[in-house]
């Protein structure tokens, strides 16, 4: 008998289902690099950030790129619920966290992708980090751990939305909200109101963490709270997405 | 007769305020194919998925395959297989990987899942389409995919939702006949329908399911038998030739409204002649003559009062 865990089959389906959809891959992994060059050809020679501006956005745009490929992560979870093949799986006895955790792994491989792709293109672009081995595992370690945690709240979100439609536009807070961090400018220079916003949004001590990981001058005061609010991201997603499971399907 | 696949007790089950199921009893032999029938909204689906585990039932007591639907969910889940209404398949991947996915679920050996995926892909006469993916395939063969995808476990129950709703002429002979073939290999099938021709057509029994009561149980033609026997109608031009032909022709039951006459007989020629026989000798004649069958629609009309036309 070949055993293979219900997860990894769940992962290869979904990562199948990711790799043929253009539309996940345009927004999952082109976007990010499209926005990249955007705002470091267009705008960046605007912005005054005091340094090379591709080496200040570049940790942004890495947190950017992660949130791009949560939008249809949201709506393959949602299709699983709403097209019936969840009750093909429950009746199967696959198991709940079979299911998602399948989801989240392919959430995850897809952020895991598209950042190695955008830094490609950005080193392509002059991008300089002086960040050392020990750094650029802090960084890996961010981004895993900031894409399992709102892998798993985009789960949530996916999960109580009504229609896979829905469920993509529950994720577009999730891609604007980088926009109101330190990703592409510092807050300090935003308007009242917002400054403190972006100051104090989760994304910010996230990018900020590993831009110092970046510069080699990492800050650990960010760091504690960035991996706070990763952990509570991910707890409240999961604990939201289990309850939602368990009532919809 | 043989044991039972699926023994129910009291199936109840209520949503929100609203009462889906009250106090269903049905007993569904070995091997054999039990039909539940019913027109949309009494309650076949949330039967279906009470027996699959996908619902918890809020009173009465179930067994299927010999095994407590409440305490035993997991041996239940292991001996059947369920196609619902509609098409449970994986759009983004094609045929093949459909099934092959079923295979890795079941946790099959590699070259025993191939083999059983070429052999599925060749019964339902999809490998021509195993390579495209299923959001390509039509109705029907979305509904044979799905099927295919349900017998990869090799389930010895099998429930059907509503399996041919939906779907052409053709398509449903098709079904029909991949679902005979399952009980020639001795697998128990749990049909559920709104049409009639196909429980009469599929079916060793049948409940007629009306508004979360079974309403009637029994063979097709058990229930045919609940009703008036196959008769002759004859159809008149005018009310003068209805009189005289209810005079000749005492033991008929007469509709003036429709100007016709509802003549007991089997429908045989030998009834037939001697019927014509007898309008002849008194120079009668009538615009229109039809053999009426009893079909389950009339069984429905006189044990639920309503039509399932009217409903659908």
């Amino acid at each position: 008998m070949n055993t293979t865990p219900h997860a990894i089959v769940m992962l290869r389906r979904n990562f199948k289902h990711i790799a043929r959809n253009p539309t996940t891959v345009f927004n999952a992994v082109l976007m990010p690099v499209i926005i990249m060059l955007m705002f470091v050809y267009m705008f960046g020679d605007a912005f005054d950030v005091g340094v090379d501006y591709i080496d200040y956005a570049t940790p942004g745009l890495v947190l950017l790129a992660v949130c791009y490929g949560l939008g249809s992560t949201a709506t393959a979870v949602n299709s699983d619920m709403t097209t019936g093949i969840i009750n093909r799986f429950k009746v199967m006895d696959v198991s709940r966290s079979a299911v998602l955790t399948g989801h989240v792994v392919a959430s995850l491989l897809t952020n895991v992708i598209a950042v190695a792709v955008l830094l490609g293109v950005a080193f392509l672009l002059g991008f300089g980090p002086s960040a050392s081995a020990l750094d650029w595992l802090g960084v890996a370690g961010m981004v895993v751990l900031l894409g399992f945690s709102t892998g798993w709240l985009t789960i949530a979100l996916g999960l109580a939305a009504k229609s896979p439609e829905t469920a993509g536009l529950a994720s577009v807070p999730l891609v604007m909200l980088p926009f109101f961090s330190s990703a592409i400018v510092p807050a300090d220079t935003m308007g009242p109101g917002l400054a403190q916003f972006a100051q104090y949004q989760p994304f910010t001590p996230i990018i900020e963490t590993m831009r110092g990981l970046l510069a080699g001058t990492p800050s650990a005061g960010d760091a504690i709270l960035a991996v706070g609010w990763c952990v509570a991201i991910a707890l409240a997603g999961y604990l939201w997405a289990a309850a939602t499971f368990t009532k919809r399907a | 007769m043989t044991t039972s696949a699926i023994a129910v007790t009291g199936l109840r089950k209520t949503f929100k305020d609203r009462t889906v199921l009250d106090g269903v009893d049905l007993d569904v032999g070995s091997g054999t194919v039990f039909s539940l029938l019913g027109p949309n909204g009494a309650g076949k689906t949330t039967t279906v998925n009470l027996l699959t585990t996908l619902l918890r039932a809020d009173g009465g007591t179930a067994r299927v395959a010999g095994h407590d639907l409440e305490t035993e969910a997991k041996a239940v889940r292991a001996a059947i297989g369920v196609t619902g209404q509609f098409a449970a398949v994986d759009e983004l991947l094609t045929g093949q990987e459909n099934l092959q996915l079923m295979v890795d679920l079941h946790g099959a050996s590699a070259g025993d899942g191939r083999r059983r995926v070429t052999e599925l892909l060749e019964r339902f006469e999809l490998t021509e389409f195993a390579q495209k993916p299923a959001s390509t395939y039509s109705g029907g063969m979305r509904r044979k995919l799905d099927l295919a995808m349900t017998l990869v476990g090799d389930p010895r129950i099998v429930f059907l939702d509503e399996p041919t709703t939906g779907l052409d002429p053709r398509s449903r002979r098709t079904m029909w006949s991949i679902i005979r073939e399952l009980v020639a290999d001795g697998v128990t099938i749990f049909l559920t329908t709104q049409y009639l021709e196909e429980a009469d057509q599929l079916a060793d029994r049948i409940a007629v399911l009306d508004q979360g009561r079974i309403v009637a149980q029994g063979t097709p033609d058990e229930l045919k038998r609940q009703l008036p026997g196959t008769h002759i109608r004859l159809r008149f031009a005018g009310t003068a030739e209805l009189d005289a032909a209810a005079q000749v022709l005492a033991d008929a039951t007469r509709d003036d409204d429709g100007l016709t006459l509802r003549v007991p007989g089997d429908g045989g020629t030998a009834s037939l002649r001697a019927l014509l026989d007898r309008l002849d000798e008194y120079s009668l004649t009538a615009d229109e003559l039809s053999v009426h069958t009893p079909d389950l629609d009339d069984v429905f009309l006189a044990l639920t009062g309503h039509t399932t036309e009217a409903t659908k």
